[in-house]
């Protein structure tokens, strides 16, 4: 029963018109572990979300959540499921205390004054529960719908942009806690845009044009790809990277802090690349290993002809 | 498995957000005094001075004492004298009069034989509220105007019935609505436009604020955030009602004549049946501007059709078979029985099934249409 995927859904597909916005997609999520969603704007991620949570109908596809049929039992589903939307969508013209107090009473849950009082508490907000939530700041409006979509303790976390202008203290926090959850076996699937969340995550998932490309442990995804990387510093940065920009074999040319990335899937043409800024004065090359913020900067910039990389990690 | 912690919570949550809404709840106690008051002066329930024709067709002393005591009572002045039907009748058609008076041929002969002569009083009743007033007096008119004939009669014609019949013909609108019928008719008017105008943004609003997804990605079911979202709404249609129905006792003066019980039980029913029209009409509706339209749309019949606006017998038949299906068309009819006519529940049985069956179609289509999705 425990080794039973908490998600595991085939070909889901979703259509807004002609537009085919997830295109037969396929996920399994074990318990207990924090699942990355991660993907251009527009790629689907939302839908994909909606659709496990019975949000969305798909048309096609099947599958389960938490044993449950996404098609048909989305009632159950539902019960055991806290799903964070991507838009604030709490009452803004109610406080702090009575949009948690809702929820308590949706969810049916005993020992309500109980619940809430912690969930104000964990938010530091004990002074502020009157507050009505539109007065919020965007950010604490994020950790407030945290805490909402937490308050029933569900088995399944379902986060879309959980910490989109959350402040990095409070990112850090927000990840310790699902880590917490973690460990008490909850599951997550988070979609993220921020790669130092992304690497804090077990395995991810990457999805472009509604298509999954990508599913692997974070930390084989570099590999998976296959890229290799030089990292450039010191010199007129702006004048090497105009050089480099097009060049054979450099597949990706990103600035990092005070340094240049290049990255391409074959080494011979990269490094003739960069070895013809080597003399430059001041300049220094070396080759390190591609992160992860790398790879998806490449999976972004390659997502038009996603069917090749979606073979090479497969 | 309805849930009454689950309807608790969007009930209560519904009472905040109403309770926060002050401006909403404004308008919604301030549309019943505001048309009340409309109404209360546009309607002079007393008018006096109002144009009227003579048509003599006899002559003599008690004929001009009826005429100059209706002249004291200063309900109508007599601009014109008139010898034949037709020119009566192009007075009045032409709206020049309210009235015409026709005193009959051998009205004083007939008088003093105890033959009881007609007096026949046309009433231009398109205008019932004017014609109201003096119809309402005529009778005391025409008693004082012969009284001391009367005294002089042989002793057979005095007591029992007086020896003349006042005959009233309404005409342009036999069913002659006065100012009694219409603030019965503002209570169903004002209760279809209020209630189903804030409940028709009932969902559609959380749609526009993405509060929607939230409640939905909950096990809350549609029949629960249905009543929960309703319930609030039966205490401002109280509230609505109450000053309503104190306005009509203590300034119009209306009497209640029939059963509180049955207009309790009837007013719940309607006032539930325009929740549930706005609600299904939330269901619909993809932005609150569309709601409104929606409910203005509905609000136009239930005003022109259901017997507020015209009388309702007087309505070509496709218009009647319209107006059975709008909920107000039944609710007047009983409010008016109730009120007016001091009804009891047996006598408007036959309009609370039909409002009853328009209740449940209503509530049981929301119940079909409503999305337990986003798509
Ligand atoms: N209800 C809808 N009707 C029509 N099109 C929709 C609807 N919802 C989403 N889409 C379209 O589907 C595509 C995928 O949207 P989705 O919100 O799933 O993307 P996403 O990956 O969550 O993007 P982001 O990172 O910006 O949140 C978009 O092109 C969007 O315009
Ligand atoms: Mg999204």
């Amino acid at each position: 029963m425990s080794c039973e995927p908490v998600i595991d859904v085939r070909g889901l597909t979703k259509s807004f018109g002609d537009k085919t916005v997830v295109d037969h997609f396929d996920l399994k999520v074990p318990r207990g572990s924090i699942y990355g969603f991660l993907g251009p704007n527009g790629s689907g991620k939302t839908t994909t979300i909606r659709m496990v949570c019975g949000l969305l109908k798909p048309d096609e596809g099947e599958g389960t959540c938490l044993g449950y049929d996404v098609l048909h039992e989305s009632v159950k589903i539902k019960s055991n499921v806290g799903y964070m939307t991507q838009r604030f969508s709490l009452y803004e013209d109610l406080s702090i205390r009575e949009n948690l107090e809702f929820f308590s009473r949706l969810y049916g849950l005993d020992n309500m004054r109980r619940r809430v009082n912690d969930a104000i508490a964990s938010l530091g907000l004990e002074g502020r529960a009157r507050q009505l939530a539109g007065s919020l700041s965007g950010g604490w409006k994020q950790r407030l719908a945290l805490a909402a979509c937490m308050i029933h303790e569900p088995q399944l976390l379902l986060l879309d942009e959980p910490t989109a202008g959350v402040d990095p203290k409070a990112r850090r926090d927000f990840w310790d806690t699902i880590r917490a959850y973690a460990r008490e076996g909850v599951t997550t699937l988070v979609s993220t845009h921020y790669m130092d969340e992304a690497v804090q995550c077990d395995r991810i998932a990457y999805i472009a044009y509604g298509k999954k490309l990508l599913d692997a442990p974070t930390a084989e995804i570099p590999a998976r790809l296959g890229l290799h990387a030089f990292k450039i510093d010191n010199g007129d940065l702006e004048k090497l990277s105009a050089a480099l920009k097009g060049a054979p074999g450099v597949e990706i040319l990103a600035r990092f802090g005070a340094s240049i990335h290049v990255c391409g899937k074959d080494r011979e043409k990269l490094a003739a690349a960069v070895g013809r800024i080597r003399g430059e004065p001041g300049v220094r090359v070396t080759e390190i290993e591609a992160g992860l913020e790398e790879a998806f900067i490449y999976l972004m910039t390659e997502s038009d002809d996603n069917f090749s990389v979606e073979e090479s990690a497969a | 498995m309805i849930s009454f912690s689950r309807i608790a919570a969007v009930f209560i949550k519904e009472l905040v957000q109403m309770r926060r809404d002050r401006p909403t709840f404004a308008i919604m106690i301030m549309v019943p005094v505001m048309q009340l008051a409309l109404f209360g002066f546009a309607i002079n329930t007393d008018p006096r001075h109002l144009p009227a024709a003579v048509e003599l067709r006899d002559d003599g002393p008690l004929t001009r004492s009826f005429l100059s005591s209706l002249k004291q009572s200063t309900y109508v002045d007599i601009i014109d004298i008139v010898h034949s039907d037709a020119e009566g009748e192009e007075l009045l058609r032409s709206g020049k009069v309210n009235f015409l008076i026709v005193i009959p041929e051998n009205f004083e002969t007939e008088f003093v034989r105890g033959q009881k002569p007609e007096i026949l009083i046309a009433a231009d009743a398109s205008d019932p509220v004017a014609a109201g007033g003096v119809v309402g007096a005529i009778g005391e008119i025409a008693r004082r105007a012969f009284a001391p004939e009367l005294d002089r009669l042989p002793a057979k014609l005095r007591g029992g019935a007086p020896p003349y019949n006042v005959v009233i013909h309404r005409q342009y609108n036999p069913e002659g609505v006065t100012a009694f019928n219409i603030v019965p008719g503002l209570l169903g008017v004002i209760l279809t436009m209020t209630m189903t105008m804030i409940t028709s943004i009932a969902l559609t609003r959380e749609r526009e604020r993405g509060t929607y997804e939230a409640l939905l990605s909950t096990p809350v079911r549609p029949l629960e955030i249905m009543i929960g979202k309703t319930t609030p709404y039966i205490i401002v249609g109280a509230i609505q009602t109450s000053i309503i129905l104190l306005a009509a006792r203590y300034v119009f003066h209306i009497p209640f004549t029939g059963d509180p019980a049955a207009f309790l039980l009837v007013i719940s029913v309607f006032i539930l049946t325009n929740l549930m029209l706005g609600y299904l009409i939330s269901t619909v509706a993809k932005t609150q501007m569309q709601a409104m339209q929606m409910t203005f749309f509905i609000f136009l019949p239930s005003i022109l059709l259901s017997g507020f606006m015209f009388p309702f017998r007087a309505m070509p038949s496709w218009a009647r078979a319209i107006g059975e299906a709008i909920p107000n068309t039944h609710f007047l009819r009983m409010v008016r029985e109730i009120m007016l006519k001091g009804a009891g529940l047996p006598d408007i049985i036959g309009d609370l099934g039909p409002l009853l069956l328009i209740l449940l179609v209503l509530a049981g289509i929301a119940l079909m249409r409503f999305q337990r999705t986003l798509d």
